[in-house]
């Protein structure tokens, strides 16, 4: 008797949800909005939580409910089905609970603002969509919920559209993906065309007689490249991350809830759930580990100079989403999903934290303006401390078991991965600890005491044309609905990591078992070494298989010097923002160039508007517009419309209203007529 | 036996009449009077035909005209009356009003 969990009440629970808001919300009031929301993101979560209770009795797996079908075409097939296996239960534990703290949180954050039914409403549908997305059993239905998601994103990062740069940045979003998508979809045309399905269990067995494509392109290979170009532009990567920052528009909860714990991991989830695939494309892993590494240590550099606390953050998640996409590239997927759930707990809590602090000092975003705050909002600060130690790879913490095996894995891949992603942890230590440094210790450099000016600054103020209505002036502790969600996070940020302890430290790694039947290489046994780890090595054999012949004592040393970076930043960031606060401002005069670059983010923005949107707007307003469009279409149809009527002007006066000129007329065709018969006659003799 | 020939002369007299009276005139009765001519001139080359050729049709289709041609006169001539009691002419020169 097959077990039915019903998986389909989980995203519909969440339209549910987002419909009454969305279709009634405008006459509920903020009490009544905040229960429908939070009771159906509340009980998603209920039911994925029952789900991971029954998850052990069930065989086999993965688990597919097939709730109706959808497409038929000849031999190919789409249903509406749900897929449950170890990796999409990780994700719905990890999208509906931080989805749901997240909700909570919002109700405080977002209590002052207008458009509250409407927030909420685009939070749910957003559910819907992340829960579609990894609850999906074929690609199809998987890309429905990529651009759902999508869609959300955009109506949240608009979400105060009156603000141009907002409506802009969300605008920036969309299109960005659109890159990416195009290449998903490439990538779906492909599958079916070599597959003949999308469906997972099916496009997987087809895959499966394919031996690896070790030399050359083959289609496999474009597959996984284009799976990839799809990931990158939802997932942030090179190139195209440039949306992840302007994202930050959005309010607070939306950053943390999309654009750090849960949509931008969609790409790390669906490559890792197309890894039998990649396995057999070593050509795009490759690519896939070298954009991850790129992006990693880019993003992170970028990240030093940044003053707008948010902005800070979100180079980071673009940087910490290098790091998964790493992991992936060199075939430790089980790591890069450790890294995803554990990145959403740390990252989750440190934006739900910036939340607070902009919070508290009234607006304000900019990093200068702040400091000394750690007494005056000390849930804040210990919260953010938590999730600050925990991404910069300090162990206990869950940041420091994920990032660690990433770069061990990364390491019997390549030096080169490990390399860059030591220097990456490193930075990512440095400018966090800044960003720790900056807002908490020393001097309040704010005016926000003095009442409420913090709004007027440069910094675009992230709580709209709303006035910041609290009736007190000062800086101030978040409500307790926005604390809970913090303190819960920062103790999952603390503990989460504990479930992977890696064998050299006396753990077993139950993460990495719990996935292992998913990840369970599937290549054919053509390389038998499995336990030289190359690049084109199958992966997942290789944690049980690789760690007797390089020993515990060396990956201990690598997690010493792993741990030794992030301590090492810590340290910098102690001397140059606590210690020594003039130091910075020096170095960036001395190294202006390359300070300025940073700052500049690389002038990324600047060239991608040069080289793609500047040349598409000039062709588009000059070819497009004026010559095809102007001087073509309209032409044609203005030209036979001014030509109709100077005709008609001319014939309309044969209406004359005088019978015997119509008479007339009617006889001069009837002799016409006539005439012609006559001559057909004749011609026909 | 008068031949096929005199009949259809005679026929294409009185619908040249029809048309010359119908392009000419004016009072709108007279009009009237001169389609009745072009279609009983187009009747007598129907059962001149029908005669010749010793075929019933040309008869019947006779009978259809006529039937129609009743209906038409009875409409018309209806519609000839309307338009005196609003216009208290019958130049149709003056009936002018149907134009752009």
């Amino acid at each position: 008797m097959k077990q039915d969990l019903h998986l389909w009440l989980i995203p519909l629970l969440a339209l549910v949800g987002a419909a009454i808001n969305g279709l009634l919300g405008k006459r509920f009031s903020r009490q009544t909005v905040v229960a429908v929301a939070l009771a159906f993101s509340g009980a998603a979560f209920a039911m994925a939580l029952f789900v991971a209770s029954q998850f052990s009795s069930l065989s086999p797996i993965p688990h597919v409910e097939t709730l109706t079908p959808w497409l038929r075409s000849g031999s190919f097939q789409v249903d509406f089905a749900f897929y449950l296996d170890q990796l999409s239960l990780i994700m719905l534990l990890i999208v509906t609970g931080v989805g749901f703290l997240i909700h909570i949180y919002s109700v405080g954050y977002m209590w002052e603002e207008g458009g509250f039914y409407r927030f909420f409403s685009y939070l749910n549908l957003f559910m819907f969509f992340m829960l579609t997305l990894v609850l999906a059993s074929s690609y199809l239905l998987m890309f429905i919920g990529w651009e759902g998601v999508g869609l959300a994103s955009y109506l949240l990062i608009g979400f105060w559209f009156t603000k141009d740069s907002a409506a802009a940045a969300g605008k920036k979003a969309f299109i960005v993906n659109r890159i990416g998508d195009f290449g998903f979809l490439i990538a779906l045309f492909l599958m079916i065309q070599h597959f003949g399905s999308l469906d997972f269990t099916k496009v997987f067995e087809a895959a499966k007689p394919y031996a690896a494509e070790t030399s050359g392109v083959g289609f496999l290979t474009a597959i996984g490249i284009l799976l990839m170009l799809g990931a990158a532009g939802k997932s942030a990567q090179i190139p195209l991350y440039v949306w992840l920052p302007d994202a930050m528009e959005g309010p607070t909860p939306v950053s943390a809830l999309i654009h750090a714990a849960t949509m931008v991991t969609a790409g790390v989830y669906m490559v890792s759930r197309s890894h039998v695939i990649f396995e057999r494309a070593p050509g795009a892993l490759t690519v896939v580990a070298i954009i991850g590494t790129l992006t990693a240590f880019f993003a992170a550099t970028i990240g030093i100079a940044q003053t707008d606390i948010k902005k800070v953050l979100a180079y980071s998640t673009v940087s910490q989403l290098g790091y998964m996409f790493m992991a992936c590239g060199v075939g430790a997927f089980s790591a890069g999903i450790f890294h995803l759930m554990t990145h959403a707990f740390f990252k989750g809590l440190l934006f739900l934290g910036a939340g607070s602090v902009i919070h508290a000092v009234g607006g304000e975003q900019d990093m200068r303006k702040m400091g000394g705050l750690r007494s005056k909002i000390p849930w804040t600060f210990w919260t953010m401390t938590v999730a600050t130690f925990a991404i910069a790879g300090i162990p206990p913490l869950a940041g420091f078991f994920s990032k660690d095996e990433i770069l061990w894995r990364s390491y019997q891949a390549s030096w080169a991965y490990w390399l860059v992603g030591v220097v990456t942890a490193f930075i990512t230590s440095f400018y966090m600890f800044r960003l720790w440094f900056m807002a908490f210790t020393g001097e309040y450099r704010g005016d926000a005491e003095a009442g409420h000016q913090g709004m007027a600054g440069e910094a675009p103020a992230p709580h709209g044309s709303v006035p910041h209505g609290h009736g007190h002036g000062g800086i101030h502790e978040s409500p307790m609905v926005m604390i809970v969600p913090l303190v819960i996070l920062a103790v999952l940020s603390f503990v989460g990591g504990w479930v992977g302890v890696p064998g050299s430290l006396g753990g077993s790694n139950h993460f990495d078992k719990f996935l292992g039947p998913v990840f369970r290489s599937t290549v054919p046994a053509v390389n038998t070494e499995h336990a030289e780890p190359g690049e084109a090595a199958p992966p997942e054999q290789t944690t049980e298989g690789a760690e007797p012949k390089t020993g515990h004592a060396t990956e201990i040393t690598f997690t010493a010097i792993s741990v030794g970076a992030g301590v090492l930043g810590l340290f910098l960031a102690w001397l140059l923002y606590k210690q020594r606060t003039e130091l910075p401002d020096k170095i960036a005069d001395s190294a202006h160039s390359l300070y300025s670059a940073l700052a500049h983010k690389y002038w990324i923005d600047e060239m991608y508007a040069a080289i793609f949107v500047k040349p598409l707007v000039v062709v588009s307003s000059v070819v497009f517009w004026r010559g095809v469009d102007r001087g073509i279409i309209d032409a044609a149809l203005d030209g036979s419309a001014e030509t109709a009527k100077e005709l008609s002007d001319n014939v309309r006066h044969m209406q004359s209203g005088n019978l015997r000129s119509y008479a007339g007329w009617i006889a001069i065709g009837a002799t016409g007529v006539v005439a012609y018969m006559v001559w057909v006659w004749a011609v026909a003799r | 036996m008068v031949p096929l020939s005199y009949y259809l002369i005679l026929s294409g007299i009185l619908f040249a009449s029809g048309v010359t009276g119908f392009l000419i005139k004016r009072n709108i009765i007279t009009i009237f009077m001169s389609i009745e001519l072009m279609l009983n001139g187009v009747n007598l080359s129907f059962v001149a035909f029908a005669a010749h050729w010793q075929q019933l049709s040309g008869q019947v289709f006779v009978f259809f005209v006529m039937v129609v041609a009743a209906a038409e006169a009875a409409v018309g001539l209806a519609i000839i009356i309307a338009l005196f009691r609003t216009r208290e002419t019958l130049n149709i020169d003056q009936v002018n009003l149907l134009k752009l």
